[in-house]
């Protein structure tokens, strides 16, 4: 019997080759292809067991950092100050993938960048385990708590952006109400959904960053659009009383009346007419209805795209939505749109960069959250340089000085709380309808403001949706405007 | 057949029952060795694992090491005492790859802890249960080398076993399904915490049945029947054994919806019936009957057809009847040529990865050359008792262990070449390497088997037995007339 038994023992080593053969050919000719299929799970959690980078704020305040755990994925992702700046620096969870800067300078953070090639071969010669790059952002943490803080300390819906005018450096990005990222990087997939799901069914949409992801009536913050409009392309100047001080208007073509605030006839006019200062000065809507007539709807296009409005590909590098003056299909829309109402409709961070702009002499600078992208050593890589934004200035330096001067102005013709002795402020308020039922609903509050003095500068804008505490009665100035000067205070206090 | 006495001390020299010293050296020694290199072995793959996935030294590591080294000495011992010629590298070769499934199982534990607790199922850890299995199963293996001192004993017992087996590889189908079911197969008998899968000690039994009846009606097959095509048929009677263990494969795979264990079944009953008859036909016999059987069972059963399908290409449905296969590809290729090191990579991916694919797992970790490796140890393990049955002088002895050693590969090859898409994947344990108590047991019932059987291939003859050729071959020689 011995004869088979030695031909089984061969067929059995024909077996055990046969298996080495397709192992060989599943292990190694097919194996990249497999450890490379999208669909396999291993090169995402490799990333997970990796040191992810820091994003820090511009002070080097810690945002967001990975601790070592022990257990299997080795790293948990944790914010700091989480719901403060969420909008801006995202989550990075296991389930959802990743949003905000996370998402958007994963590459860096998560240590593939190409920037990084060189500190990864010397970590690979090293033998070090490779680690993340870090991202330090141009959030001020005072600009931002201050922003935050008073937000949330009246439990108002809406945003805060603040930006350096001469750099276009976002120093505070707020988006109330918000939530906390920690539980959505959690190693815990029942902590990942359960605050998923509550941020989807959210009605207040707390998962949304308002600054850059909503869009918004801005009211007669959008004046300052239609003021320079008329400045640039002289249809009137700062100083001519040229406009209607009526009380009420009637839109051309139609028999709808246009009224100013509480319906009252624009203050310090001569024969019924006002000075665009003054008009600006009271926020008169008659007047800049009728201006933005004689504007003209193509001119009036022409100089909100110049300030960036519609402009689609604004990346900072978070993707911001698109602001818009809508089509303006008659003179009456273009009465209206005077006025911020209609169809026009800004981000808060579009809104900011309207007043960034006017703050540095015209000349509009790219927004930019990212100031430096930092090796794992903390020794910069590639840091921010500000940079103009296309198309030229927005307008001149004399416009933008006249705009200036009127907003000194209504900043001192605006209440609300704030106001420190001896920092002058140029800002402008907007109390923005909006709803099926304007009258009725509470409109959002707009603030936009900056500080004109040469070596301090910030704008801000501020909105509160829906009136925040103070229903039909609010207005720009008497709920926004505390808020934007807390802003500036806080930044400019710590100088 | 009694035990020489001496045998308890580790001598080389040792005394036979004739007070001769034996010539033939026990081997003991080497045995004690390996498994002493199989206990570091292990012992360190724990340390690896305990450093990759935790950074640090988990104490209970030393309960693991300490145990599976107790476990190893005890084995050792038992063996030395109950079958002191035995081959000394069967025992080793089983001791690791039961080794590598602990430390395998204790790599998985956490890891599937956390899943189950994040999606709210309970889990208990495998590593510690799976050590206590070693332990019965090698109090098993001892009982087994204690009550059967001599293998051919066995084949006195032929039919009782076949029964036996036959009724535990029938059970689970008659069994209400709630107690036999689990996993989409009637397999198991599922009392309280306890899952038997009595198809695996089903097959030790009717191996040795097999084997008994094969030497019995060894004749019955040699006769000659009819020549086609080159190939000498046997008579169409005397296939009866065959076709009925191809219809109870047949009917094992229908009642219990288990490709694996029919393949099994009949693939080794097959080969015992080539190595009793050394006739090549019956392989081709049995071959055919596989194809129509294979036939009937996909055009049957939509599993067999699903099971198919996979292999053809896992990839046209991914995300779930291709899952598996397609995980276990993605585990193995992931894996690579070196593995991304044990503890570091993500077998749990892998669905049923501590019983079904735990294959892929070592594929993942310690790549193809570590695979390699565990699989030239099954080779190895086969290969030893094989040997055992070339040099063990009875008939029994030699189709005994040529069908256990068979039986042994059979299912590595099934298994190893199911999850890597060689053959269609089926249900079936990876010996010595899957979490579970009944193949682990059963696994050892048959190297205890094998180990008889080395035992007696080695011990040497008490009295020397006089060279007795057969008769037809023995010289003519005078015969003395009685007077």
């Amino acid at each position: 019997m011995n004869k088979p038994l030695r031909r089984v023992g061969l067929a059995m080593m024909v077996m055990v080759l046969l298996l080495l053969a397709n192992l060989t050919y599943v292990q190694v000719i097919k194996a990249d292809t497999y450890a490379s299929d999208p669909s396999n799970r291993r090169s995402l959690l490799e990333e997970y067991s990796r040191q992810r980078g820091q994003i820090v704020s511009s002070t080097g305040t810690i945002l967001a950092n990975s601790v070592e755990t022990k257990d299997s994925q080795r790293f948990l992702r944790q914010y700091p100050n989480g719901a403060m700046y969420a909008p801006i620096t995202g989550y990075y969870s296991s389930l959802y993938g990743a949003s905000g800067i996370e998402s958007a300078e994963d590459d860096v953070l998560n240590g593939s960048s190409p920037k990084l090639f060189v500190r990864r071969l010397s970590d690979l010669i090293t033998g070090r385990d490779p680690r993340g790059g870090n991202v330090k952002v141009t959030i001020d943490p005072k600009a931002q708590a201050a922003a935050y803080n008073a937000m949330t300390a009246k439990g108002y819906t809406g945003s805060v952006v603040a930006i350096k005018p001469s750099t276009g450096e976002i120093l505070a990005m707020v988006s109330t109400p918000s939530y906390d990222p920690n539980p959505l990087s959690s190693h815990s997939s029942t902590d990942q959904s359960k605050l998923m799901d509550q941020l989807n069914k959210d009605q207040n949409q707390s998962g949304m960053n308002r600054a850059i992801r909503e869009k918004l009536p801005p009211g007669s913050t959008f004046k300052l659009v239609v003021g320079a409009a008329a400045l640039s392309n002289g249809t009137a100047d700062a100083t001519t009383p040229s406009l209607p001080a009526d009380a009420s208007i009637t839109l051309p073509g139609t028999s709808t009346p246009l009224a100013n605030f509480a319906n009252q006839a624009c203050p310090e006019s001569s024969n019924n007419q006002v000075s665009m200062t003054v008009a600006m000065k009271y926020s008169c809507n008659t007047a800049f209805s009728t201006l933005a007539g004689k504007v003209g709807k193509d001119n009036l296009i022409a100089q909100a795209a110049k300030f960036g409005i519609g402009q689609t590909d604004l990346s900072i590098p978070l993707s911001v939505v698109p602001s818009t003056v809508g089509s303006i299909p008659d003179q009456a829309a273009l009465y209206q749109t005077g006025i911020g109402q209609r169809d026009v409709a800004l981000t808060p961070l579009q809104d900011a960069v309207v007043a960034a702009t006017i703050a540095n002499g015209g000349v509009r600078m790219q927004p930019q959250l990212v100031k430096d992208i930092l090796a794992p050593d903390m020794s910069s890589i590639s840091s921010f340089s500000p940079e103009e934004a296309p198309g030229g200035p927005a307008v001149s330096k004399d416009v933008a000085n006249q705009l200036r001067d009127m907003m000194i102005q209504s900043e001192q013709h605006t209440g609300g709380e704030g106001k420190v002795a001896g920092r002058v402020i140029a800002s402008k308020t907007g109390t923005a309808e909006h709803g099926t039922t304007p009258k009725q609903t509470p409109p959002h509050a707009w603030y936009v403001a900056f500080t004109p003095a040469d070596n301090q500068q910030i704008a801000v804008c501020v909105v509160v949706e829906n009136g925040g505490d103070r229903g039909l009665a609010a207005t720009g100035g008497s709920v926004a405007a505390g808020i934007g000067r807390a802003t500036i205070n806080a930044y400019l206090s710590g100088g | 057949m009694s035990l020489p006495p001496g045998v308890l001390g580790a001598a080389t020299t040792h005394m036979n029952v004739s007070g001769q010293p034996s010539a033939t050296p026990t081997r003991r020694g080497t045995e004690l060795a390996m498994l002493g290199f199989v206990a570091g072995l292990v012992a360190l793959a724990l340390v690896v694992i305990s450093e990759n996935q935790t950074q640090s030294l988990n104490p209970n590591l030393l309960l693991y090491v300490g145990g599976y080294a107790v476990l190893c000495a005890g084995a050792h011992f038992a063996v030395r005492k109950f079958a002191p010629y035995a081959d000394p590298l069967i025992l080793p070769c089983a001791a690791l790859l039961n080794g590598l499934s602990i430390a395998m199982l204790y790599r998985l534990d956490p890891v599937l802890a956390l899943r189950a607790f994040n999606n709210g199922d309970s889990y208990s850890n495998a590593a510690p249960k799976q050590l206590i299995w070693t332990a019965v199963s090698l109090v098993v293996m001892t009982l087994t080398l204690w009550l059967v001192k001599d293998h051919r004993t066995l084949a006195r017992y032929g039919y009782t076993f076949g029964l036996a087996g036959l009724f535990l590889l029938v059970l689970p189908g008659v069994l209400p399904c709630s107690i036999s079911c689990a996993g989409g197969a009637k397999l198991w008998i599922i009392l309280g915490p306890v899952s038997i899968q009595p198809g695996e000690f089903a097959k030790v039994l009717i191996i040795v049945f097999v084997a008994a009846f094969l030497v019995s009606k060894r004749d019955l097959f040699t006769i000659a029947g009819r020549k086609v095509l080159g190939l000498e048929l046997p008579r169409l009677r005397d296939t009866g054994p065959l076709l009925i263990a191809w219809a109870v494969a047949i009917v094992v795979l229908m009642i219990e919806k288990e490709l694996g264990a029919s393949l099994m079944f009949f693939g080794t009953v097959l080969v015992m019936v080539y190595l009793a008859t050394e006739r090549s036909a019956w392989i081709w016999i049995g071959v055919v009957l596989f194809i129509g059987g294979a036939t009937v069972a996909y055009k049957l059963f939509t599993h067999v057809q699903t099971r198919v399908t996979n292999w053809v290409d896992p990839f046209a449905d991914a995300q779930n009847d291709g899952f598996q296969m397609v995980q276990s590809l993605f585990s193995l290729g992931s894996g690579g040529v070196a593995g991304s090191g044990w503890g570091a990579g993500h077998p749990e991916l892998v669905p049923v990865i501590q019983s079904d694919f735990i294959v892929a797992a070592f594929g993942e970790e310690l790549g193809f050359i570590g695979l390699a490796a565990m699989l030239l140890v099954y080779m190895l393990l086969a290969m030893r008792g094989l040997r055992s049955g070339l040099a063990v002088r009875d008939t029994f002895g030699k189709l005994l262990a040529g069908g256990l050693a068979f039986l042994l590969l059979w299912q590595v090859f099934v298994v190893v070449g199911g999850i890597s898409k060689l053959i269609p994947q089926t249900g079936l344990t990876a010996p010595f390497l899957s979490a579970g108590g009944s193949s682990l047991i059963a696994s050892y019932i048959m190297v205890a088997l094998l180990l008889r059987i080395s035992d007696a291939a080695r011990r040497p003859q008490a009295t020397r037995p006089k060279p007795q050729a057969p008769i037809a071959e023995a010289n003519t020689v005078l015969v003395e007339r009685p007077s």
